[in-house]
């Protein structure tokens, strides 16, 4: 038999990867106890088990690597699903303005500290697209646990997640392919290359997403997840040979599909996704020594203060944008605050940088420290002391929507 | 038959459609289509315009139930089936049969709808009963409510046609 062959290695990659597996189910748990996103309480669970931490793990960090790698793609994958084309069309019409303040709002601070810091000004970037984005999964998940669906600033927030997904898929490719670096004219190559490939991938997914769509979704489910985790991972992987980003190739072959095989696809995906996600902030937190954590503490607070500050001005002014009176327009401010799988994204592009590791362990704290701060105002906006000159302040006439 | 309120329509991406509305007693009421079909009923707040002062959260058999309740015709059915596909710049209109409209007391066929503006008349509701998918030899009479799907300037065209 051959999986009996190497069985002690085997079976040792086993109780390794389902103790893990459960402890991260108890935090899950717990996370949801507290109603609060998991992604924090995955990465405390990774440094305590990675680099420097209290055990570390030696069979089963192969299949983890690789599983957080597939965790990704599935991320970003699900990600692109949600979004039908004509939301995208219209969240781009009316986001352009508040996507631009957000990014100059949230992006220059990250970047600005990172040059304090010393960074090599690549490093920096990063940790600007860091601090830019907020998480889709933590803010939808916090709007409809507290029934805010429905609220009449929502629109505001999901159309601002939409605009920086969509700002991800130049963002990612780009620093991607500078990442890889060489010299400048073959950087300014291998960037162009880059943002072809995405331009290219994106038209043929708006323009044949629906022949594909009808393509995959005739047999069964389980012919349906295989079809589509082969498309995905080997677009992915065809897009990283091209130096590109290989998650966002999983975004846009998320976003070429569309209706009922999205929808089918969104419930078959999600636990998938669930479960290789959790190994990828796990995995993400085994690089960083808690002993760095602790050294950049400082910085990593006061960037998450600063920039929970910075969110709540973007959604003011984007809520404003719908006609939102101050109490909505604060609501939409502090559910933005939340920076969650993205930033992890992103900083995990730069683990390969000099200034790496130190930019891995700021962005895991201000992940810890954003992904807790945020759900927890947007619940209690209400006890924010807004100045009364704000509060007084009639919001301007709504906006027209259109018909 | 009263006419119906203005209705807006807003898109939230990746959950679903939102439409609200001002009732004649001046509460501003919306619905939250879910994607997978379930609808939150919801009423806003006086003071907090923004906030849900009240919501319902509804199945897709829930809706139905209510639907029948409130007396909703069975042509939203039919027409939720066609807006669902949501095909670009298609659109659905309903419009009363003005008074004095050279078209009324002849039937769809005569007034050759489809032909000159391309658009269809999938319902004609007349008071409290509705005519689903109405062939060419129906006919429309004053007061009578078309419901038609088409372009936008299609839908123009037959109300001008309705009315001139």
């Amino acid at each position: 038999m051959l999986i009996a062959a190497g069985s002690a290695e085997v079976a040792l990659a086993f109780v390794e990867i389902g103790a893990v597996t459960l402890g991260l189910a108890v935090l899950a748990r717990f996370a949801g106890w507290l109603g609060l996103t998991a992604v924090p309480f995955y990465l405390i669970a990774g440094l305590g088990l990675g680099e420097g931490g209290i055990s570390q793990l030696e069979d089963s960090i192969e299949f983890i690597e690789i599983a957080s790698e597939l965790g990704v793609l599935l991320l970003l994958f699900t990600l692109g699903l949600e979004y039908s084309e004509s939301e995208l069309r219209s969240g781009l019409r009316t986001g352009i303005r508040p996507g631009t303040l957000d990014m100059l709002l949230n992006a220059l601070p990250g970047v600005a500290l990172g040059l304090l810091l010393g960074w090599e000004p690549l490093a920096a970037v990063l940790l600007g697209g860091v601090t830019w984005i907020s998480s889709s999964g933590v803010v939808s998940k916090v709007l409809s646990d507290l029934g805010r669906l429905g609220y009449r600033e929502t629109p505001a927030i999901l159309n601002l997640l939409v605009i920086e997904d969509l700002a991800m898929a130049i963002y990612l490719p780009t620093v991607a392919a500078l990442i890889v670096g060489g010299s400048l004219s073959s950087t300014v190559v291998s960037v162009l290359i880059a943002l072809t490939t995405v331009s290219v991938i994106l038209l043929a997914a708006l323009r044949f997403g629906g022949k594909l769509s009808d393509l995959v979704v005739g047999g069964g489910n389980e012919a349906l997840m295989l079809m589509v985790f082969g498309i995905t991972v080997l677009v992915a992987g065809l897009a990283q040979q091209l130096e590109v980003s290989g998650a966002i190739g999983a975004f846009l072959v998320g976003l070429a599909l569309k209706g009922e095989a999205a929808e089918r696809l969104l419930r078959l995906f999600e636990p998938l996704r669930d479960l290789f996600a959790a190994f990828f902030f796990l995995y993400f937190s085994f690089q960083i020594d808690p002993g760095d954590l602790l050294g950049v503490a400082v910085p990593a607070i006061g960037l998450a203060l600063f920039t929970a500050t910075t969110k709540v001005i973007t959604g003011w002014y984007a809520a404003g944008r719908i006609g939102a009176a101050p109490r909505g327009r604060l609501r939409a401010g502090t559910a933005l605050i939340a920076r969650g799988e993205f930033s992890i994204v992103i900083a995990a592009l730069g683990a390969s940088l000099i200034d790496g590791p130190e930019l891995g362990a700021v962005a895991a704290g201000y992940v810890l420290l954003t992904a807790i701060i945020g759900p927890v105002l947007t619940k209690f906006y209400d006890r924010i002391p807004v100045p009364a000159r704000l509060a007084a302040r009639p919001s301007p006439a709504p906006a027209p929507t259109s018909p | 038959m009263a006419s119906m309120a203005d209705v807006r329509e807003t898109k939230l991406p990746g959950v679903g459609v939102r439409h609200e509305f001002t009732t004649d007693d001046g509460e501003h009421v919306g619905v939250l289509v879910h994607r997978d079909g379930r609808r939150e009923l919801l009423v806003y707040d006086r003071d907090d315009p923004d906030a849900c002062r009240w919501m319902l959260s509804m199945s897709v058999a829930d809706t139905r139930t209510i639907g029948e309740l409130l007396g909703a015709s069975r042509v939203t059915e039919e027409v939720d089936a066609v807006v669902r596909q949501e095909i670009e710049g298609l659109s659905i209109e309903w419009m009363e049969m003005p008074e004095g409209s050279p078209a009324a007391g002849r039937t769809i066929g005569d007034g050759e709808y489809r032909t000159k503006t391309g658009a269809s008349i999938v319902a004609v509701i007349r008071g409290d009963k509705t005519i689903p998918a109405p062939g060419p030899d129906q006919a429309m009479y004053e007061g009578d409510v078309i419901v038609a799907v088409g372009t936008n300037e299609g839908l123009v065209r037959v109300r001008e046609i309705l009315r001139t």
